[in-house]
């Protein structure tokens, strides 16, 4: 049993940075930390460059830390990266014009679907009001009524 | 308002999954990202020669259709697209600039003695900052870059005969028409 604690405590955290690509700067460390949990490993596709094994995104990680410690902005160090990989690199795509249908296309569908719903569900509700009486419902209350007179 | 109200949701459902369906069922391959650098200059390089030819510079590229290739004596599609390669630059002509790409220059040697050298120039990226210029995500990975240095097409993995004949020698012949 306790073999298996210690095994579950050695596998927790596996971190694909390696202790020589980090800055001595722990502030800087931690923006190119940020930034590459925001960058898609371009092998591997569906990890990040701060998760990925990949040689070559060891070599982005390198190349980031490069960026930032020659003064490079957040913004310009990305930049540098869409510049050569497009906005593939990005794992969250940027809101702009032709994003417009992926970002906000969903929430189109609910709101119209909500208003119809709306409206639907309104109509339905005025649908049911006061109505006349059939011919035969006519006849049968005014028999009704006249019972009603003959008894006082 | 008449009852076509209630399609408008469903109409716009559809135009969605149309529009997301279109990009899935495309039959494009996802993984084989479009460059960021169609149609625009390749980025500007200098590095240095495997053989006693001197180094390989973007500049020195400008003027001609060029067929730049990315490989290494480690990656083994690159064995498989070789003789593509070998036939594009001795039958057709073509000229072909290959960049070994994080190989030992030793290792490239014996690669190119071994299967043919098709390259009128190889440039050693050793740590690869090349490649990333280039966007280069593996190896082999194949570019062709017009007369004015801008690249107009990237091949990403082996080259296959099919892909030579349909797609790279039409485009490298229609670049090279005055």
């Amino acid at each position: 049993m306790r073999v298996f604690l210690l095994l579950f405590v050695l596998m927790a955290p596996a971190w694909a940075v390696l202790p020589d690509e980090r800055l001595g700067d722990p502030a800087l460390e931690a923006r190119a930390r940020a930034l590459s949990r925001e960058l898609r490993c371009v092998v591997c596709q569906n990890e990040s460059v701060d998760d990925s094994a990949a040689p070559l995104a060891r070599d982005i990680r390198v190349l980031l830390r490069e960026r930032l410690a020659a003064g490079d902005d957040d913004r310009a160090a990305m930049g540098f990266l869409v510049a050569r990989y497009g906005d593939f690199v990005l794992l969250r795509p940027p809101v702009r014009a032709d994003t417009w249908v992926l970002w906000f296309g969903p929430f189109a569908v609910l709101l119209v679907g909500g208003v119809v719903t709306v409206l639907a569900l309104r109509r339905r509700a005025g649908g049911v009001g006061p109505q006349k009486l059939s011919a035969e419902e006519e006849v049968r209350l005014a028999a009704l009524l006249r019972d009603e007179e003959g008894r006082r | 308002m008449g009852r076509w109200v209630y399609f408008v949701p469903l109409a716009l459902f559809a135009a969605l999954a149309g529009y997301f369906g279109v990009a899935l069922f495309s039959g494009r391959d996802p993984r084989e990202l479009p460059s960021a650098l169609i149609d625009r200059p390749m980025p500007a390089f200098v590095l240095p020669g495997l053989g006693d030819g001197g180094g390989v510079t973007a500049a020195g590229l400008r003027g001609g259709v060029v067929v730049v290739n990315f490989f290494a004596s480690w990656c083994a599609p690159c064995r498989v697209e070789h003789p593509l390669l070998l036939r594009l630059a001795r039958q057709e002509r073509v000229h072909v600039v290959g960049i070994a790409y994080k190989d030992r220059p030793e290792d490239s040697r014996r690669f190119l003695a071994e299967l043919g050298d098709p390259y009128r120039g190889v440039g050693v990226d050793r740590d690869g900052r090349v490649g990333i210029d280039f966007g280069l995500y593996g190896v082999p990975e194949t570019y062709v870059v017009d007369r004015a240095g801008h690249i107009r097409k990237r091949f990403v993995g082996a080259l296959t005969p099919l892909v030579v004949e349909r797609e790279l020698l039409p485009l490298v012949r229609a670049l090279e028409r005055p």
